[in-house]
């Protein structure tokens, strides 16, 4: 069953369009990602659930209920803001208390109701505090109390660790998760954080452009992007593109690359991740596919390593776990090798 | 002592010198004038005499204090009506988009700028061909209309360092506009607001030309009277009102700007 239904969403603005028929069914208890880079439409649409834009055509249901005409105070709807958006003049306590004191529960209930939600964000004994005398991550945890006190039916999320220190970020994360599971609400974050995508959310919707890419759980999406920018904007991709020649592309200079997807009449692109991709000595035995090179450019993060390898097909970028420390040297010959099972068709 | 020391020393030192005269030349007429409400001389002549005389005086003087009350009067109501319109307008332009928004918004600025003798020409000439006519309630409306502007620019700027998401938070949590308006719009803007309730009251309580072109003979405000007593030849009385109101109105403003931090961040 589906908690929150959009069906047919459009949105322009003068000459822009900021969402394009978009539809998009988000299931009951899930913590459903909104991926796309700054301008895509992903925080319209976030927007447009929280009845901050009203969309020109489609349907917005929330229970079965068509919300797109119905203003935001009568949505139910919970929403933590990327700046957090506490009321400044009012205590912890005020602040996490007001969706209940604007639907006149009786104090004490409200009393009860905040001291719980308090506790489960882990902020009980500040709820006298005022916002400006916390610091970020303690006024996150406010504003996630105070959207999730009136147990409303959705819960939105615009960047909601954007504002936070990488560190604090990891922290807040697991956080989330935790408290999204507790309280089993549907939850639908809006995000340009690839990493913050695949790490907390259950599924994920690709946007670009207005229009709806791709959505699936996370693994389905990195494994089978169906597009180019899919592929490139959720985790690293290596393109190989040609006409199509038994279960594989034909590359210029390069030769035959297979792949198990289907494959379209014509021409066809092929993805490859870098992690995909094994470096091997060039007399190593082959794999499904192999092409050979030139290691270019060496980058060095820690756990793993980047290298940039010049090859027929063009450049195309390698991962390798750092795992026994034996690096390869810039301009050594080397060839690359994956399984046909790696190499995704995807759309240009 | 080192050179560069020494320097600093001295450019501190003429800093607060610059400062000092600054205040001085702001402030020396003032306190001329309050010191010679307490001189005995009619000429404002020295040596220096003390007296309380022209503050019993004042007691006395029917006009200049009917004055001073109808004075009071008009700032406050207009600060009343002038602030409430004002700030309504403000959240208006701050948080709706309607036709001729910007349009509106532009001509909130020429009014600042046109002399007020010619803004209180064309009221007498619209107040008289209209029927409004003179008297205190023309010069309400006459002051209304010249601190909108004032009001809806210290307002706004408010409303713009505050932003649309607190009242969108509001609106998450189930507030109706008017919950969202006393609970968390209008505390959030009070800073504003008390400071362009003060920018209304000044506006209206230091206003003279409209003030007098609207005044009928017989009704009277304290920068019009004071006028035309300065006119007919006066007496240290007016040093004592002046004196008075002064200190009214720093002590009111002082309070304001330590209670609200004069519009600043809380």
């Amino acid at each position: 069953m589906s908690a929150v239904d959009v069906r047919n969403v459009s949105k322009r603005y003068g000459a822009t369009t900021a969402l394009d028929r978009v539809s998009l069914a988000f299931p009951n208890g899930s913590f459903f990602a909104l991926l796309g880079p700054s301008g895509s439409g992903k925080t319209t649409l976030l927007r447009a659930l929280a009845g901050f834009v009203e969309p020109d055509e489609g349907m917005i249901l929330i229970d079965d209920q068509d919300v797109a005409r119905i203003p935001s105070f009568r949505r139910n709807i919970g929403m933590v803001f990327q700046n957090y958006a506490l009321f400044p003049h009012m205590s912890v306590f005020d602040n996490v208390a007001f969706g209940l004191t604007v639907r006149r529960m009786p104090r004490a209930d409200v009393r009860q109701r905040v001291g719980e939600i308090l506790e489960l964000v882990r902020l009980d004994g500040l709820d006298q505090r005022k916002p400006r005398q916390l610091s970020g991550g303690q006024q996150q945890r406010v504003a996630l109390a105070r959207a999730l006190v009136t147990e409303p039916r959705v819960l939105l999320l615009d960047e909601p660790l954007g504002a936070l220190d990488k560190k604090l970020r990891q922290d807040m994360q697991g956080e989330l998760k935790r408290i999204q599971r507790t309280v089993g609400i549907t939850t639908i974050f809006v995000t340009h954080d690839q990493e913050e995508a695949l790490t907390l959310s259950d599924r994920i919707a690709i946007i670009d452009e207005g229009r709806l890419i791709q959505v699936g759980e996370p693994g389905d999406v990195y494994d089978r992007p169906h597009t180019r920018f899919a592929a490139s904007f959720l985790g690293d991709a290596n393109f190989l593109s040609g006409p199509v020649r038994d279960s594989g592309i034909m590359v210029d200079r390069v030769g035959h690359i297979a792949t198990t997807s289907p494959l379209p009449a014509g021409d066809a692109t092929i993805a490859v991740r870098p992690e995909r991709i094994r470096l091997v000595a060039c007399d190593a035995a082959t794999q499904d596919n192999r092409i050979e090179g030139r290691v270019a450019e060496r980058v060095f993060s820690g756990a793993s390593l980047t290298y940039t390898v010049h090859t027929d097909a063009g450049p195309l970028r390698v991962l390798r776990q750092n795992a026994d420390g034996d690096v390869i040297d810039i301009g050594e010959r080397v060839a690359l090798v994956w399984l046909a099972d790696h190499s995704v068709v995807v759309e240009n | 002592m080192n050179q560069a020391r020494w320097m600093v020393l001295a450019s501190e030192g003429a800093g607060r010198l610059w400062l000092f005269l600054v205040l001085l030349f702001l402030y020396l007429p003032i306190l001329v004038l309050a010191v010679m409400g307490l001189n005995d001389s009619v000429h404002y002549t020295l040596p220096f005499t003390f007296t309380t005389r022209w503050y019993e005086d004042l007691a006395g003087n029917e006009r200049l204090l009917q004055a001073s009350v109808n004075s009071v009067a008009v700032a406050l109501a207009n600060t009343l009506i002038a602030t409430t319109l004002g700030t309504m307008a403000a959240l208006a332009f701050a948080r709706y988009r309607f036709r001729g928004r910007t349009a509106l918004q532009l001509l909130l600025f020429p009014p600042i700028t046109i002399p007020w003798l010619i803004i209180g020409t064309s009221m007498l000439v619209l107040f008289f061909w209209t029927g409004i006519g003179r008297g205190l309630h023309a010069m309400l409306l006459g002051h209304v209309a010249l601190s909108l502007p004032y009001v809806i620019i210290v307002v706004g700027a408010r409303l713009a360092s505050i932003g649309p998401e607190l009242g969108e938070a509001a609106a998450s949590l189930g507030a109706t506009p008017f919950q969202s308006l006393v609970r968390v719009q209008l505390p959030v803007m009070a800073p504003g607001i008390v400071a362009a309730a003060l920018f209304a009251f000044a506006v209206s309580f230091d206003q003279f030309v409209i003030s007098y072109f609207l005044a009928p003979p017989g009704v009277s405000v304290l920068p019009v009277e004071i006028f035309s007593a300065i006119r007919k030849g006066f007496t240290p009385e007016v040093n004592a009102i002046s004196t008075i109101m002064i200190v009214v109105s720093m002590t009111a403003l002082l309070l304001f700007a330590r209670l609200s931090k004069f519009g600043g961040e809380r």
